[in-house]
Parts: structure tokens; C-alpha cells; sequence
């Protein structure tokens, strides 16, 4: 069966203050989806909602990963269930070492008593940081904590392709980035396509999606998806920019809650 | 606000103990003038802490102890304690008022090295344990200094000989089992110039039926050129209350490092200072505390440069958890002429609990110019953005605290350079934190 995800009527408010109006997506396994808009629309707030970030509250709305109820499970349930959110800001943790945290995050999705030994577990990680050109030593430093801008993102990645989820969200992955780091990211993302997963890929600028190509571009404005459609979308919206969508859709201001 | 100290000897009786104990007359007299002014004094005035809200009161009397020739004779608890290396190495073990064990490697004595109970040290050793006992912390400091000049028992006395590098930790025990029995082991270490050591120590508790007050000093004296680097680990239950003084006297280019782990389940008081009297002395103390239940904690770390070119550290992490409360202090003295000196100290606190409180206190004190001197603070609880990062990566909340947990406490406990230790303290951290 092949991965099948469904966002019905989400609503979500911060503070009293709704900023997703509804939002209504399907996506399955194989297929990539790119979200864009411009900044303050509510892009990131899907990502942070979908993922459980606490201090976001679901109004209404459900979410289906593979016809389970998402928006009932605590956080770390839902990226056991296979969701992954590569985030915007990834915290720093100081003293938990890089492999110590992805380690404990693989055997969280283990039996007790068949943790991955740690042997495969290093050769593992040191082949995908080879991979995103990352440095050796980065699996020993603690976690994302004096980590550029650049180094955080390839780190969330490295995460991504060791935990395997079914349904990656990627958050604005592309800004810190330069051109040569994004397309190491990019090269990481098409190599972990498969038919049994889905993307999510937030950004609000077309560059990314150069190096992705999505199957499906949505527009978000004022905490809803407003244009739905294929690549050539995504395009039109690099070339001309946001305000025809705004004019074709009577919209003044696109913001949400600001 | 005076508050009497109610002496728990008197003074024939404690004349009669130290004759009965053969002590050497100086030793009596410095008792007996000591408990006199135990009784003038008034306890330390701590930063928001009220120590004579504690119980301070319970030293029992002394009681001799027998000595035994066998580990297999201690008490299940302490046989646990001891390190790998010090099974046929070097230990001292002190069964409430007495010291019950003693080894020497003969490697060790051979080279001159003197390791043995202070009591037997102010006989054998008169002259040297004279003009050092009490010259660090003074008698006349406090109520608790002065008792403990007056009470002390049992004990440490360890000299380094000019020159010695010893190798391998020497370790001591001190357990308490007998609410009756006055607990105050006073620790007296001499390393000459240019040699080296490293000793590392266990307080302990067994069951206790009542409560036990252990009144505890610690002297350092490190030579020219000389290191020292002392360990100990605090674990006693919550019948006892912990009031310990350690102080180092660093001479030029010698080095003091205090290793300190505040693992009691009691109310506990510690202040461990280095005072960098040479040209060139140095000191690092790092102090990792967890706290639970209902226990009060002050804990004080202190460096004071009077030499030129000397360099301080000092790291204290405390982890709080229930309704435990911690007072942390950092006190970086620098005095006029120790140019060229450089202070450094950071106190963080890690609330586990609505109910814990958490107090970082950094202070510097400079009448130098020409100094450099820096401190970090800072109290909080555990980051929801951080359990959030680390939960969407699958791990349980549980898990993901207690990463946050260790992962606070690592930068110290990864610095610590001896292993045994470092794992006893990580067992002893999770025994804290309940898991």
C-alpha cells in the first residue's frame, strides 16, 4: 500500500489568533508537493501544526497519515508514524552529541533489544554525511550548536535520510543556503524519492524547485491554499511574482494573524 | 539575630576523650580552644539560607571504633566503593568516628609517601600535622569551623614527598551508620614541591535511625610546582546533613583541581575555595549537584588571587528536580598586586519543577587593574522548543528530557579525567533524577 496522506480542513490558532483557515491537501507516496507564497501567509505555521509544535493549537480539521488520525497523537508518535518536519530553526542542544541524538531517535523506533548496534549505526551516518558533504567530526559535536546557518539545514537532512519517514516536510530548507550547499540539500532530497514517500516542500522561492521538481505547487495566502497546480505554476509565480494571484483572487492583503 | 551553639560536648569530657586517644598535648589544647570558641561563634551567614533552620545539632559523641585487616569486613555498601585499583592499592576507610582500614601500596612508601588516619599522623607525624592542621580553614572562622577543630575525628593525612609523581588515585570512604556516633573527618593534605597527586574520596550513608550532622573539613597545601587534584563524590541519605569545607593554599606554578559531585538526598552545605597565593598558581573546580525532594542546598565555589599571572576556574551545574531548592555561589577574589590574574566561573541551574528554586549568584571582587575576569550565569527550566526538536525526531518526552538532562550536565562530567569516577557519578545522577 503506498503512502497516502490527507489534510482536511485544518485550522490552527497561536495565542487566541487563528492563522490556518482550513486547509485541504492530498498527497500520496511518490508524489512532491511544494507550498510557496509570500512571507506571514501561514506556510511555516502548516509545518509546525502538522508536526504538534505545542504551542500551536489545532481548532478543527484532521489529518490522515495512511487513514490514522494524525492530530491525535503526541509529537513523537506522529514522527514514529513516519511524519518528518525539517525545520525552519532547528534547536541547539548542548552536550547531546549529534550521533548520540540520531541514535536514540532510530532505536526509539526499534523493540527493545534490537537497537541498531553501534557499529552499523556509525557506518551508516558516516556514508549519508559523506553524501552531503558534511565533516566527519560533526557527529561528535553537540547538537546543531554553533552550526551555520548552512550546516543546521545539511544536519536536518542527515536526519531525514537516516530516520526514513513516509511524509518529509521540509520548512524553508533552501534559505541560509548558498548555491552549492542547496544543491548538496537537493541532491539529498531526489535521493531518497520513492514511490512509498511523499514530500512537502515549504519555500517561497521558485530556486529550490529547480532542483526538486515538484508534481503538484500550492499557493498559500491569508492561512489558506488559494491556486492549486503543476510546475508551470511555479514558474509563472518566479517570473511575474505573487500580485496576479492576488489580482485574479480579489485578494488585498495576503498576510494572516499579523 | 544571635543564635547560641549548643555545644554537644563539654570540656573535661573531650579532654578525657583525647587523652584516652593518646592524642599529643598541642592536639588537646587546640581542641579544647577550639570548642570554647564553638561556643562564642555563630553559624555562617549564607546567602538566603537559613541555616539554623537546619538540623545542625545531631553530632552524637565519639565513639571508638575497631579496626578491621579485611575489605570482606566492610559493610556490603562501602565494599561497592571502592575502586578497581585500590582493592591492593592505596585506601583509607573511616566507619563513623574512627578509621577502620588503612592500606599504603608499598611502592608508595617506599617513595616516601605518607597515607594514613590524622589521628595516628598527629603522633607519628607531630611536627608536620602541626604547623599545617587548621591553617587553611581556620578554628575561629565560624560555629561550624570551631566545632569541627574540636571534634574531628579519624580522618586523612596524606604527604607527598618533594619530587613524587604518584600515578594512581589514592582513595578514602567515610560511612555513617550510628546516629550516636560524632561523624567529622578531617582530610589534611601536604603535597612538596614538584610532586603530584590525585585522591578521590566517597561520603556515605548506611541506615540510619535518627540524624547525623557530618561536620567536614578538607585542607590543601600544594607546594611549589606541585598538582593536586582532588575528587569526591557526596552521597548520604537524607539523615544526614552535609557541612563541608575544602580549601587549597596554592604556592607558585602549583595547581589545585577540585572534582566535586553534591549527590546527597539531604540538606547540604559546601564551600570549596582555592586560595592562589604563588606567582603562577592555578586552580579549576567543577561541582555537578542534583537536587530532589525537599532538600535545601548552598553550595559556594571560591578562587582568591593574591599571586601574579594566576589563572581560576570554576563551573558549578546543578540540576533541580521537586521541591528542592539550591543556592549556587561563585566568588572570584582578586586582590591588589595579582596582575595578570584571570577569573572565570559559570553556575547554570536546570529546574526540573514548577516547585524547585534555583539561585546563581556569580560575584566578582577586583582590586587589580590589570586583570581579566569573566562569569556566566543562569537559571531555567528545560526548553519546550528543545523537548519539541527532539520529540519530532521520534524520541519519547521522557527520553528527550533526559537528554536535555544529561546533555547539561556532560560538558562537566566529560571533562572529568578519571573514568571510574566519571561512571560512578552518571549512576549516581540517574539514581538522583529517579530513573
Amino acid at each position: 500500500m503506498t503512502t497516502n496522506f490527507v489534510i482536511e480542513g485544518l485550522k490552527a490558532s497561536i495565542e487566541g489568533k487563528e492563522i490556518l483557515k482550513g486547509i485541504n491537501l492530498e498527497m500520496k507516496g511518490g508524489e512532491i508537493h511544494a507550498i510557496m507564497g509570500p512571507n506571514g501567509t501561514g506556510k511555516s505555521t502548516l509545518a509546525s501544526a502538522l508536526m504538534g509544535h505545542p504551542k500551536y493549537e489545532v481548532t478543527a480539521g484532521s489529518v490522515l497519515l495512511d487513514n490514522e488520525e494524525v492530530l491525535e497523537m503526541a509529537v513523537d508518535e506522529r514522527a514514529r508514524a513516519g511524519l518528518f518536519l525539517g525545520m525552519q530553526y532547528p534547536s541547539e542542544i548542548s552536550g547531546v552529541t549529534n550521533s548520540d541524538f540520531l541514535r536514540s531517535a532510530i532505536n526509539a523506533r526499534r523493540e527493545e533489544g534490537s537497537e541498531i548496534s553501534l557499529i552499523r549505526f556509525i557506518r551508516q551516518m558516516e556514508a549519508k554525511m559523506k553524501d552531503l558533504d558534511m565533516n566527519p567530526e560533526f557527529l561528535h559535536r553537540y547538537l546543531n550548536e554553533g552550526f551555520s546557518g548552512g550546516e543546521k539545514k545539511r544536519n536536518e537532512i542527515l536526519q531525514m535520510m537516516m530516520l526514513d519517514p513516509k511524509i518529509v516536510i521540509l520548512d524553508e530548507i533552501d534559505s541560509g543556503l548558498d548555491i552549492d550547499a542547496l544543491k548538496i540539500v537537493a541532491n539529498g532530497v531526489n535521493a531518497m524519492r520513492s514511490e512509498d514517500r511523499g514530500f512537502l516542500i515549504i519555500t517561497h522561492y521558485q530556486r529550490l524547485l529547480d532542483y526538486i521538481k515538484p508534481d503538484f505547487v500550492h499557493v498559500m495566502m491569508q492561512g489558506r491554499i488559494v491556486k492549486s497546480g503543476g510546475p508551470e505554476l511555479a514558474h509563472r509565480l518566479e517570473a511575474e511574482g505573487y500580485d496576479w494571484v492576488k489580482e485574479e483572487l480579489g485578494i488585498e492583503d495576503e498576510t494572516v494573524g499579523q | 539575630m544571635t543564635t547560641q551553639t549548643i555545644l554537644p560536648v563539654n570540656t573535661e569530657s573531650l579532654k578525657e576523650i583525647s587523652l584516652q586517644n593518646n592524642e599529643p598535648a598541642w592536639l588537646t589544647e587546640l581542641r579544647l580552644e577550639a570548642l570554647e570558641l564553638a561556643g562564642q561563634l555563630e553559624l555562617p551567614r549564607l546567602e538566603k539560607t537559613r541555616l539554623d533552620r537546619w538540623n545542625t545539632q545531631s553530632y552524637g559523641a565519639y565513639q571508638a571504633t575497631n579496626v578491621i585487616d579485611s575489605l570482606e569486613n566492610l559493610p556490603m555498601s562501602v565494599q561497592g566503593l571502592v575502586k578497581d585499583e585500590n582493592l591492593e592499592g592505596s585506601l583509607i576507610v573511616q566507619h563513623n568516628s574512627g578509621v577502620v582500614y588503612t592500606h599504603l601500596s608499598s611502592e608508595l612508601a617506599k617513595q616516601g609517601v605518607i597515607f594514613m588516619d590524622l589521628h595516628t599522623a598527629a603522633t607519628e607525624h607531630g611536627d608536620l600535622v602541626k604547623s599545617y592542621l587548621h591553617k587553611a580553614i581556620e578554628k575561629g572562622e565560624n560555629a561550624i569551623t570551631a566545632l569541627h577543630a574540636a571534634l574531628w575525628n579519624g580522618g586523612v593525612f596524606l604527604y607527598v614527598p618533594k619530587n613524587v609523581e604518584v600515578t594512581l588515585p589514592l582513595q578514602a570512604i567515610f560511612l555513617t551508620d550510628k546516629e550516636t556516633a560524632t561523624f567529622a573527618p578531617h582530610i589534611l593534605i601536604i603535597a612538596d614541591t614538584n610532586s603530584s597527586v590525585t585522591y578521590v574520596d566517597n561520603y556515605v550513608s548506611g541506615e540510619i535511625e535518627g540524624n547525623v550532622v557530618h561536620n567536614g573539613s578538607v585542607e590543601v597545601f600544594v607546594k611549589a610546582g606541585a598538582k593536586v587534584r582532588y575528587a569526591t563524590v557526596h552521597q548520604f541519605g537524607n539523615e544526614v546533613t552535609d557541612l563541608s569545607y575544602r580549601r587549597a593554599v596554592v604556592e607558585n606554578d602549583g595547581a589545585i583541581e577540585w572534582i566535586v559531585g553534591e549527590m546527597n538526598d539531604g540538606n547540604a552545605m559546601s564551600d570549596t575555595s582555592s586560595i592562589l597565593k604563588g606567582n603562577g598558581s592555578s586552580t579549576d573546580a567543577k561541582v555537578i549537584a542534583v537536587g530532589s525532594g525537599a532538600q535545601k542546598l548552598n553550595y559556594t565555589t571560591r578562587a582568591q588571587h593574591f599571586g601574579k599571572n594566576t589563572p581560576s576556574q570554576m563551573i558549578t551545574r546543578a540540576v533541580l528536580r521537586e521541591q528542592s531548592t539550591a543556592i549556587i555561589n561563585g566568588i572570584t577574589k582578586i586582590e591588589h598586586g595579582a596582575s595578570k590574574a584571570d577569573g572565570q566561573q559559570t553556575e547554570k541551574v536546570l529546574m526540573l519543577s514548577p516547585k524547585a528554586r534555583g539561585d546563581a549568584n556569580p560575584i566578582l571582587l577586583i582590586d587589580e587593574d590589570d586583570v581579566t575576569a569573566g562569569h556566566a550565569a543562569s537559571v531555567g527550566q528545560v526548553n519546550p522548543e528543545q523537548v519539541y526538536y527532539l520529540m519530532s525526531r521520534g524520541i519519547s518526552r521522557t527520553e528527550a528530557e533526559a537528554l536535555i538532562i544529561y546533555g547539561f550536565l556532560a560538558p562537566v562530567v566529560s571533562q572529568i579525567p578519571l573514568e571510574g569516577l566519571r561512571t560512578q557519578l552518571q549512576a549516581l545522577v540517574e539514581r538522583k533524577l529517579g530513573r
